[in-house]
């Protein structure tokens, strides 16, 4: 029987060596693919779905908007709000705002400002079309609604 | 000579390397949000109080009207309907009529699909009565250019490529996306 047991004298050790560099490239691919968050959302946000998604061009024009039903119920109420950089403001605020974020623009960049909004699914069209109105007053006309890539059904 | 050759490569102690880098993953990992981008675009009609009411008259039958009530119903062209995708085939169909169907469009540029949604409509119905619309529009080019739908929402984000602006430009020639969102009641 013993035969088979041939014991061999060699190392069963699995090089290690190569485990660093490849740590180092997940890290790479996060690092790159990475944005950190700059603002806390304070809404809650369980975005909707859709098929026929676009990829927005340039990011650098791109603006945030949030909206949906505030976390904190106990201290702004379950009425949806509308938040922008960790704030929130009332739709009449959004000229003010718009204004704001194109001052950050370059001059030829001002009117290609894109507002994308991020809202629940559970906000009512009423408040959407009040923010659509005050954008459309600030004269911000391209939007985006952002939406989550369908899986399956 | 106090000098003193030694022999063997000096090395480094890099075995903690692999812990230092994990620690790093792991901090970026935690703050991470993968740039999300993506949505369904809309271009806004200018400042109310800068246009001139105009009446333009249109003939019923260019018009493919959509109502969503506050309860989330949908009433196509008079009839109530269930089915949100079903939406998809027959704005195809109204578009691309060609005059056939006394019922339907014309032509693909006097066609219009207007979409009417009430206050109390919830924000998912709406994208999804939105998707459907936008989504027609995207098979009728696609098919016209010859790609997948995918491929044209793709091609159609980068029009800095001149071949991709001229499939555009030749996909879209005489059928402009025309839906209009009305103002909810």
């Amino acid at each position: 029987m013993s035969k088979f047991k041939k014991k061999s004298n060699t190392s069963q050790e699995i090089p290690t060596s190569a485990l660093p560099d490849i740590i180092f490239m997940l890290l790479f691919f996060f690092m790159v693919t990475t944005v950190l968050r700059e603002t806390t959302i304070n809404v809650r946000q369980k975005v909707p779905q859709a098929t026929e998604l676009r990829k927005l061009q340039r990011k650098s024009l791109v603006s945030y908007l949030y909206v949906g039903e505030p976390k904190n119920t106990v201290l702004y109420g379950d009425e949806p709000k509308i938040q922008v950089n960790d704030v929130f403001i009332e739709p009449k605020d959004i000229i003010l705002w718009v204004s704001k974020e194109k001052d950050k623009l370059t001059e030829a960049e001002r009117d290609q400002i894109t507002i994308a909004m991020k809202a629940d699914e559970d906000v009512k069209m009423g408040l959407v079309s009040d923010i659509e109105m005050q954008l459309r007053k600030a004269n911000a006309r391209k939007m985006m609604f952002s939406v989550r890539q369908k899986t399956d059904d | 000579m106090a000098r003193s050759k030694r022999r063997g490569a000096a090395e480094i102690n890099s075995s903690s390397m692999a812990d230092i880098a994990f620690l790093l993953l792991i901090f970026f990992l935690v703050t991470t949000t993968i740039a999300n981008d993506k949505g369904l675009t809309l271009q806004l009609p200018p400042d109310p109080d800068q246009i001139q009411d105009v009446d333009i008259k249109m003939k019923e039958r260019n018009i493919f009207k959509i109502l969503i009530n506050s309860s989330d119903k949908l009433l196509v062209e008079n009839e109530p309907l269930n089915d949100v995708h079903k939406l998809r085939e027959m704005i195809k169909k109204h578009v691309l009529n060609y005059g056939r169907d006394p019922e339907l469009s014309e032509n693909p540029e006097k066609a219009v699909i207007s979409l009417k949604a009430n206050r109390g409509t919830s924000y998912d119905m709406f994208i999804a009565v939105y998707n459907e619309a936008q989504g027609a529009y995207y098979d009728i080019y696609a098919q016209k250019a010859g790609v997948t739908n995918a491929k044209w929402r793709e091609l159609s984000s980068d029009l800095s490529n001149p071949d991709n602006k001229a499939l555009y430009d030749k996909a879209r020639e005489g059928i402009p996306m025309s839906i209009s969102i009305a103002e909810p009641n």
